[in-house]
């Protein structure tokens, strides 16, 4: 079985599942942001007194932090009365962008079914967890039974091979499948990335690719769980199993092998993260913004790269540069690591962790016709604030080379590193 | 759930993602507020949808975020039932959960233009274009599938899990 099936089979107690089966699963952890309010509220109205294992259940608040308006506020106080309502343990307050932290406090294991409100629940895949977001009503559903109904997805797998060049990242690496695959190839399905490229990758690394599996369609987007994980999680999550991968005879939908050698950095292009063009096709593009935030790339090893890079230069006047640290521990460190002071003296500014302007919900809103690049995972019509504003997508190095010119830049003018080696 | 819904078409594009259906900074909002700014891709579809309309889209509609208010902003704005090429897999969830009918029908965007009738019969998945007298078979939904649809929604499945009476057989949120 593949990894998908693997964690599909054990927590809906079958020895084996196929692509196509449906099964109700029993899931090992439960994500809710903001939308614990609302499920919350959903099931003091139903009557529910206790949840089906509080200890499995973690909440976060991490959309609206610091709370932009009053009404935001009003969401939180009532999230903080149902956790403890419902005697929730893991209530992780503002600690971050929730798949950063679930991840880096070690609430996720290889081999788990995490089931949360966001869609981009399918990062926990970086340290082999099958991750999936669901919406409210399912959640609520989840929340009071522990269970539930699934599709038994077929796997894609994805074979990274050969050997990147210099201002390489993971998100590089998504963007171009994004790009040669379009969004919708794995529509219904699960990944698995593999390949000695994705062997060498970081978790940090890993986390992007697993994360943006969402924008190529799919359900869950995993890498084996190998000695990288074994060590991250090591710590972290002391009850971590040391391996999780596919069996030796896992059948694939199908296997793309995918040649890293000679990779440009790679843009996506407005309104859409499959819109993407190699950085040397795109001509003249002028930025008004450049983002660097995100549960996509806004880690440790993103902020030292942005920071190599604007070391000893200044941001653009023209352009204005957000750092938002995808989580309070990342900021934490990477003040301790000097690379805060780095940025603020090119000129950055720096915001509390959290969505921010991700989602268009507070902290660097673009207007119309601004230009943004950014770090981030999605760049649909008016995602981050006006449908008449035009965002790119790019790495960590893209978005900084984009704040030291001005404009949309191959990074490795400032560059030579890559994360991927 | 009606078992045939018949309506006139709204027809979409590919790839219409969920932050055109309920953009993130109106989704706390009341439903008047979301009304006029959801689907702003088509700000006159929202002027003038009426009870009943059905939407026609391409591949991938509802691609991207968890947000339940994409289909639930539909629904509430009286859309019978959206039938695409594809779907966002959480958007298309979502739709079960709230027992808002959403068809996978391969052809139906060449198939159908803005204005066209159609009867879609949510048992079986038969589509006729009664403007273009064609017939188009849409992914049937599962038996599991259809008990959600036809319970009116998740929370009313969960209701009877947990014994409580359901307030209205409607499902609506
Ligand atoms: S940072 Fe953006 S993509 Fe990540 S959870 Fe927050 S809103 Fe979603």
């Amino acid at each position: 079985m593949t990894m998908a099936e693997k964690v599909l089979a054990r927590t809906s107690g079958r020895d084996s599942v196929a692509p196509g089966e449906y099964v109700t699963c029993r899931v090992d952890r439960v994500m809710c942001h903001e939308a614990f309010t609302l499920c919350g509220l959903q099931l003091a109205s139903l009557g529910v007194q206790e949840l089906f294992d509080p200890d499995r259940v973690i909440v976060i608040l991490d959309h609206y932090f610091p709370t932009p308006t009053e009404q935001m506020a009003r969401g939180h106080v009532i999230a903080r009365d149902l956790v403890e309502r419902f005697k929730i343990r893991h209530f992780l307050g503002h600690a971050g962008i929730c798949h950063q932290v679930l991840t880096e406090q070690g609430h996720i294991k290889p081999g788990d079914l995490v089931l949360g409100t966001d869609s981009h629940s399918t990062t926990y895949g970086a340290v082999g967890a099958a991750g999936a977001g669901i919406g409210l009503t399912e959640m609520t559903y989840v929340l009071a039974t522990g269970e539930l109904w699934l599709q038994v997805p077929p796997t894609l797998r994805f074979e990274l091979e050969g050997n990147p060049g210099p201002g390489l990242m993971s998100k590089d690496v998504v963007l171009h499948l994004a790009g040669e695959f379009g969004t919708e190839v794995a529509q219904y399905r699960a990944i698995e990335y593999a390949g000695p490229v994705a062997e060498r990758m970081s978790i940090a690394s890993r986390m992007t690719m697993a994360n943006m599996g969402v924008e190529l369609g799919a359900k869950f987007a995993l890498f084996e769980a190998d000695a990288v994980t074994e060590r991250y999680l090591e710590g972290r999550c002391p009850d971590a199993p040391p391996r999780f991968g596919p069996d030796a005879d896992a059948r694939y939908e199908a296997v793309h092998r995918i040649a890293i050698t000679g990779l440009e950095p790679q843009v996506a292009c407005p309104h859409n993260p499959g819109n993407v063009k190699p950085i040397s096709k795109l001509g003249e593009v002028r930025v008004n913004q450049a983002f660097l935030g995100s549960c996509t790339n806004a880690r440790l090893e993103d902020l030292e790269v942005a920071a190599e890079i604007l070391r000893g230069r200044q941001v653009h006047p023209r352009t204005r540069l957000l750092v938002t640290p995808a989580s309070h521990r990342v900021y934490l460190e990477a003040t301790r690591a000097g690379y805060t002071e780095t940025l603020l003296e090119a000129g950055a500014h720096i915001t509390a962790s959290g969505c921010g302007a991700c989602p268009g919900g507070h902290s660097g809103l673009v207007g119309p016709g601004e230009v943004c690049i950014s770090s981030t995972n999605r760049n649909f019509r008016g995602r981050m604030g006006s449908p008449e504003a035009e965002v790119y997508l790019g790495s960590p190095a893209t978005v900084a080379a984009a704040a030291v010119a001005g404009r949309l830049v191959d990074p490795r003018e400032f560059w030579k590193g890559t994360t991927l080696s | 759930m009606e078992r045939l819904i018949r309506g006139r078409v709204w027809k979409f594009g590919h790839n219409v993602d969920t932050d055109v259906m309920a953009p993130w900074n109106t989704i706390s909002e009341p439903w008047e507020t979301r009304r006029k700014t959801g689907l702003h891709i088509r700000p006159e579809c929202v002027e003038r949808v009426q009870p009943g309309d059905l939407v026609v889209a391409g591949r991938n509609w509802g691609c991207s975020s968890s947000r339940e208010h994409a289909p639930e902003n539909l629904k509430l704005l009286g859309i019978g039932a959206v039938v695409a090429e594809s779907f966002g897999r959480i958007y298309f969830r979502n739709s079960i959960a709230i027992a808002f009918p959403n068809l996978a029908c391969p052809g139906i965007h060449e198939g159908c233009e803005e204005g066209d009738e159609l009867e879609i019969d949510v048992r079986t998945g038969q589509i006729q274009n009664l403007t273009r007298k064609m017939s188009f078979q849409a992914q049937p939904f599962t038996p599991e599938i259809l008990s959600i649809l036809e319970k009116g929604g998740l929370l009313n499945v969960l209701r009877e899990r947990l014994g409580v009476a359901a307030p209205d057989s409607t499902g609506s949120p």
